[in-house]
């Protein structure tokens, strides 16, 4: 009789979950228990390498498993039960699919003898997570867990970073089987996605570029999910070419903003340059992104004049709004490589001088201007303060959505990549506060400030708790309107201001909610006292909801209004109500 | 132009629509069909037919071949979506191609008596369908062609007695010597 209980990859499935995190290299994973993983909590119990952190919501986990990724390159992991506790991993999932963040969730399933008998806390999760997850799997044999889990943490971090679930019933994790490490053959061999880039459409981009006249770069979060090669090669790109960048809502920090070719964010609510420079270019290089709506306006006015190189890992992204002339698929980083070699020794910087001298113009519209007040906290001021007094440091930034999301984007001068962490696709309220638990967790020292809305905070303020009991100093700013700014925007500019539902009726005294939850509260009406203000903000090595009350009625701008293009925003001067009226109307009598 | 009150550009896009026949070759494991059919009900896109069968025992392979309609960046859109799923090994556009036979199998119950079952009958080996089952007041046809051949013989069938249709679907392979 062979004995198996000497060999050291005999284990538990539970056991094998907590071996394979700690042979991926996972240190910290976010979680709440339940019935369905209570032996892989009792695992965790047992060991120290793999540290869990407690969140109030399964939502939270998946937010600051996001964070966590997002701010460090590494993958995310969440724990999550049976039944709500998958159903509440919903969000996070499509989140992180939105926006490409490498996420590994492991749920607890039923005993496989249960699996549809709508027993308690039973679920069709990799039913419900299928549409919101890159690939999920059920695992029903205890012999292909440690297959399975690994090839989770390859398909989640290789080729299109995404969400991951691997759905794992009691039975199989208290069952006993054979535990193997990380191997190639753990992954299908249908996935292999393309890392290199085609030469002769490498080549065909180098002759636009170098023969371009009213060039851009359009940057997106697929060069901050490369890694640091592709931030490096993008700047190099932009140095050597002398071309402006701008960026979408996902790439902010791949380029620095305090570059001189930087133009500053594009889309619904990018600059004027930015987007008068995507409007009238002869050339643009979109690499690793994906001409989202929210960035292209009116698509068949979209950049009309121009040629245009797109650089995705991503097939499908390629042609999906846009028709470009060069696609590359394969890694930005390896691409961009690639075109700078040929770039360099085959062509020059070609001369745009009257280009620049355009874009100069443009600039000098100043379409961020917004009038301070020495009486209100106007939110863009708010957003330069904390900008102001947080230079130099190490900072990370996490938003909610809304107006304030949009200021952030704005105001807010990145200068490295992984510096933001903010829901694009998605838009999720409620995502900055756990976000900013998971960054927090990530970088234990830095400075981590969710920049959140009044009514967005509320969605997942429980996580408060999380950053008491872990003693993560997060810091809660606030830009309190006492509006859902941002749908107040659009019901006064599409829907003759009638204000269905969207005033923050019966806001909460976050000072008082801050120190219920064993925070710190912080609150200033006066732009007088709001360096002040920050400063202790910053000096508090404790959770602060910091409650900055600013001007209820500020809207956001330049905006590109509805079925417009490009060279059709309304800048802020010009957002009086007759003008705002008549950008807005279109044919329409709405407004 | 009349836009409605949204900042979206909502707009009609009129490109024509084509047909196409994919055939997709995906690793044969739990859920593989519920993913291919998510992303079509997910993202909008039509089937219009589609077979499934292991092919490949051993490899567990199996292939799915769907009929869809699209415009020509929808079709291509769903290609790309196809290819990038995990189980999925390849997509080949058996239209693009132009060098694909498509076949359907369809049973055909037909239920007369006197002018009309002998019509029917004619019709059928007209078609080449096969009578594989029979009373003395009706028939069932086996046929086998490409859909507007099937389409056809049902069309002729209604007015004799037209009981009940079961098909399969399309198969689709392509010529020649080399395989997918
Ligand atoms: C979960 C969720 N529900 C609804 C929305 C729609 N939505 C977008 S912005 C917004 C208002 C946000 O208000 P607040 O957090 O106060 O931010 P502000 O716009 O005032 O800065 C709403 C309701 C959303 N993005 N996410
Ligand atoms: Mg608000």
């Amino acid at each position: 009789m062979s004995d198996k209980s000497h060999d050291p990859n005999q284990m538990t499935g539970a056991a094998m979950i907590v071996r394979a995190l700690i042979d991926h290299g996972v240190t910290d994973i976010f979680g709440y228990p339940g019935g369905a993983v209570l032996p892989i909590y009792d695992e965790i119990f047992q060991q120290s390498e793999v540290q869990h952190i407690l969140v109030r919501h399964e939502q939270g986990a998946g937010h600051a498993a996001e964070g966590y990724a997002r701010s460090t390159g590494k993958p995310g992991v969440a724990l999550v039960t049976s039944g709500p506790g998958a159903t509440n991993m919903v969000t996070p999932l499509t989140d992180a699919l939105m926006d490409s963040i490498p996420l590994v969730c492991i749920s607890g399933q039923v005993p496989t003898h249960l699996i549809g008998n709508d027993a308690f806390q039973e679920c069709d999760t990799v039913g419900i997570t299928r549409p919101c997850t890159k690939h999920n799997w059920l695992v029903r044999d205890v012999n292909e867990l440690a297959k399975v889990l690994h090839e989770a943490f390859y398909v989640a971090t290789t080729g299109r970073p995404g969400p991951v679930l691997v759905d794992v019933p009691k039975d199989v994790q208290f069952a006993t089987g054979t535990y193997h490490p990380p191997r190639k053959s753990d992954v299908h061999r249908s996935y292999a996605p393309r890392v290199k880039g085609d030469a002769t459409q490498i080549r065909k981009a180098v002759v636009l570029l170098a023969n371009a006249k009213r060039p851009v770069i359009y940057s997106g979060g697929g060069v901050i999910n490369s890694g640091p090669e592709a931030t490096k090669l993008l700047r190099e790109l932009v140095e050597v070419t002398g071309f402006p960048i701008t960026s979408t809502l996902m790439g902010l920090g791949a380029y620095p903003a305090s570059g001189k070719n930087w133009l500053g964010m594009l889309g619904m609510h990018g600059t004027y340059e930015a987007n008068m420079t995507m409007h009238d270019c002869d050339v643009m290089l979109c690499v690793g992104a994906r001409f989202d709506d929210r960035i292209t306006g009116r698509v068949d006015a979209f950049s009309p004049n121009s040629k245009k190189i797109h650089i995705d890992i991503d097939p499908s992204s390629i042609n999906k709004n846009i028709r470009v002339d060069v696609p590359i698929i394969g890694d930005c980083a390896n691409i961009l490589g690639d075109i700078l070699q040929v770039f360099k020794a085959e062509a020059k910087k070609p001369d745009i001088k009257n280009w620049w001298q355009q874009i100069a113009q443009w600039r000098a519209r100043n379409s961020l201007y917004y009038k301070k007040s020495n009486d209100v906290i106007l939110p863009q001021h708010a957003i330069q303060s904390l900008f102001e007094a947080t230079r130099g440091k190490d900072t990370y930034i996490t938003t909610e959505v809304g107006q304030h999301q949009m200021w952030a984007a704005q105001f807010f001068g990145f200068e490295e990549p992984h510096r933001w962490m903010t829901s694009g696709g998605l838009g999720t309220m409620g995502y900055g506060l756990p976000a900013a638990v998971g960054v927090q967790v990530a970088h234990p020292d830095s400075l981590v400030i969710d920049i959140a809305g009044d009514a967005s905070v509320q969605m997942t303020m429980q996580e408060m708790s999380t950053a008491v009991q872990y003693e993560l100093p997060i810091k809660i700013f606030i830009l309190n309107n006492q509006y859902m700014g941002m749908v107040r925007q659009w019901q006064q500019l599409l829907h003759g201001n009638r204000l269905s539902h969207s005033y923050s009726e019966a806001l909460p005294d976050f000072v008082k909610l801050a120190e219920a939850y064993g925070g710190v509260g912080i609150q200033v009406h006066k732009p007088g006292d709001l360096d002040g203000a920050i400063k202790e903000m910053i000096s508090v090595k404790r959770p602060v909801l910091f409650d900055c009350r600013v001007a209820a009625l500020e809207n956001c701008f330049p905006m590109i209004p509805s079925g417009k293009a490009h060279n059709e925003m309304l800048l802020p001067e010009q957002a009086n109500d007759e003008a705002t009226a008549k950008a807005f109307a279109g044919g329409k009598a709405l407004v | 132009m009349n836009q409605p009150a949204s900042a979206y550009f909502i707009e009609d896009r009129h490109d024509p629509n084509e047909t196409h026949t994919l055939a997709v070759l995906v690793q044969n494991e739990p859920g593989v069909l519920a993913r291919v059919i998510g992303l079509f009900s997910g993202r909008g896109y039509n089937i219009e037919s589609l077979t499934v069968s292991e092919t490949e025992a051993q490899k567990h392979l199996s292939r799915i071949t769907i009929v869809t309609t699209g415009t020509p960046m929808v079709i291509q859109q769903i290609k790309h979506q196809l290819d990038r799923m995990i189980p999925v090994y390849q997509v080949v556009d058996m239209t693009e191609t132009r060098r694909s036979i498509e076949r359907e199998l369809a049973m055909v119950k037909v239920r007369g008596q006197g002018e009309h079952r002998v019509e029917a009958l004619r019709l059928a080996d007209a078609f080449r369908a096969r009578v594989i089952d029979a009373t003395t007041e009706s028939f069932v046809f086996e046929i086998t062609g490409n859909t507007d051949k099937i389409n056809e013989f049902i069309d002729l069938m209604r007015p004799l007695g037209l009981v009940e249709v079961s098909r399969t679907g399309v198969a689709a392979i392509g010529r020649g010597p080399e395989g997918m």
